[in-house]
């Protein structure tokens, strides 16, 4: 494939269908700006602060704006709370929409055959994969992103972390957590 | 001519367990790389929207073969030959042979923030109301699609409830074919794991899809 996407790249730059800087820049942008500490920071102000979170819930796309996060794959975002009575999981069982702005590029499993076919149906059973085990009497639901609602999930608080500033909070934030395949980690 | 998606995965067994990965672990060779930066840099050209990509990578016939940016790749690859943008020889010569006919636009590095950061909103201003409230109880159209959808296969002919209208948005199954946008008013519509699987299913699961007013009709 090394090849093949070199002259792929050679031929699409020979014919000026591509400005190469600005592939770098494309690559930059993804490897080293955008990614899930993005959504660490959204998910800690929500648990920091009540009228942010009601904002998220009510109106997603403006709360996470509001912390600078924007665009490309997030263009209609919606915020999901994990409560004890409710697990929330994100899944695109068609191809691989994930909301680039908070959380990046998607993992290699989330785009893999394996979860896109389990999580709607055996979703305890993905968890499980995970390592995560979920009462009996929590309901799950699973968001299938069919169109170009973009999903985040804000995990449940850990216990214990009253104390914790923002910027702690957000490190107990994993990216699975706000996918719904994991749960935010104690500090 | 008979469409074929094999990218509908949702339901299907057999696929084994998923395969947790570290933060961080955004390629796995370099040129995952330049197949994530050449994708996202023709798009900006408008030679072809995200619909029509998203059906040249669904329709590769080796598609359950090919890893996540050998797909991106070969779509990407299809998209341009289809379009006589580029050639196989050039494509096996690592050079151009051919004159390249002109694009509307190309994407310059000057440019990149701006068009990450702008996206592509697909919300429409609405031209009528919407079909159904929240609440309403709807079945997802049973018979098969011949062309591009979103609606998943596990989701056709099944009842649910829509919990929420999201407002009017370009329709995939139109624009993934050079039809239009033709907004249609899209709806959260939630489902019972035992509508969806059967009786075995464990109690307590709700699944969701978001799917567009054609896919839906009021439930009987």
């Amino acid at each position: 494939m090394e090849r093949r996407v070199r002259a792929l790249r050679t031929v699409l730059a020979e014919k000026g269908y591509i400005d190469p800087a600005a592939l770098d820049v494309l690559i930059d942008t993804y490897e080293r700006k955008t990614g899930p500490r993005n959504g660490a920071r959204v998910v800690a102000r929500a648990w920091v602060d009540a009228e942010f979170r009601n904002w998220l819930l009510r109106d997603a796309t403006a709360a996470i704006a509001s912390l600078g996060y924007t665009g490309r794959q997030g263009e209609h975002m919606v915020a999901l709370e994990n409560t004890a009575s409710c697990h929330n999981l994100v899944v695109c069982t068609l191809c691989s929409c994930y909301p680039w702005p908070v959380l990046g590029l998607p993992p290699t499993w989330y785009k893999s055959a394996p979860y896109r076919a389990r999580a709607v149906k055996d979703p305890r059973g993905v968890l499980a994969d995970f390592g995560i085990r979920l009462p009996e009497s929590t309901e799950i639901r699973v968001w299938d992103s069919t169109a170009e609602v973009r999903y985040l999930v804000i995990p449940q608080r850990p216990p214990g972390t009253d104390t914790l500033s923002e910027e702690q909070l957000a490190a107990c934030v994993t990216r699975d957590s706000m996918i719904g395949t994991g749960l935010a980690k104690p500090p | 001519m008979s469409y074929r998606s094999h990218a509908d995965l949702g339901g299907e067994d057999g696929h084994g367990r998923v395969v947790p990965e570290p933060e961080g672990e955004l390629f796995h060779a370099p040129w995952e790389r330049q197949a994530l930066a050449l994708t996202l840099a023709m798009g900006a050209t408008g030679a072809w929207n995200l619909d029509m990509s998203r059906s040249a990578r669904e329709t590769l016939p080796d598609y359950s073969t090919l890893s996540y940016y050998e797909l991106w790749i070969k779509g990407l690859e299809k998209l341009l030959a289809e379009r006589g943008l580029i050639a196989a020889d050039e494509l096996d010569a690592g050079r151009m042979l051919h004159p390249a006919p002109p694009l509307d636009r190309v994407l310059r590095a000057a440019d990149v923030p701006a068009l990450l950061a702008r996206g592509a909103p697909t919300e429409r201003p609405a031209a009528a109301p919407p079909r159904f409230a929240a609440g309403e109880r709807v079945r997802t159209r049973a018979s098969r699609f011949d062309h591009h959808t979103r609606l998943p296969g596990y989701a056709r002919g099944k009842i649910g409830r829509v919990e929420h209208v999201r407002g009017v948005h370009v329709f995939a199954d139109t624009h993934a074919h050079g039809r239009g946008e033709q907004p249609q008013w899209l709806y959260t519509v939630v489902f019972s794991g035992r509508e969806l699987w059967g009786d075995d299913c464990a109690p307590g699961l709700g699944v969701s899809i978001d799917a567009w007013e054609p896919y839906l009709e009021i439930a009987p």
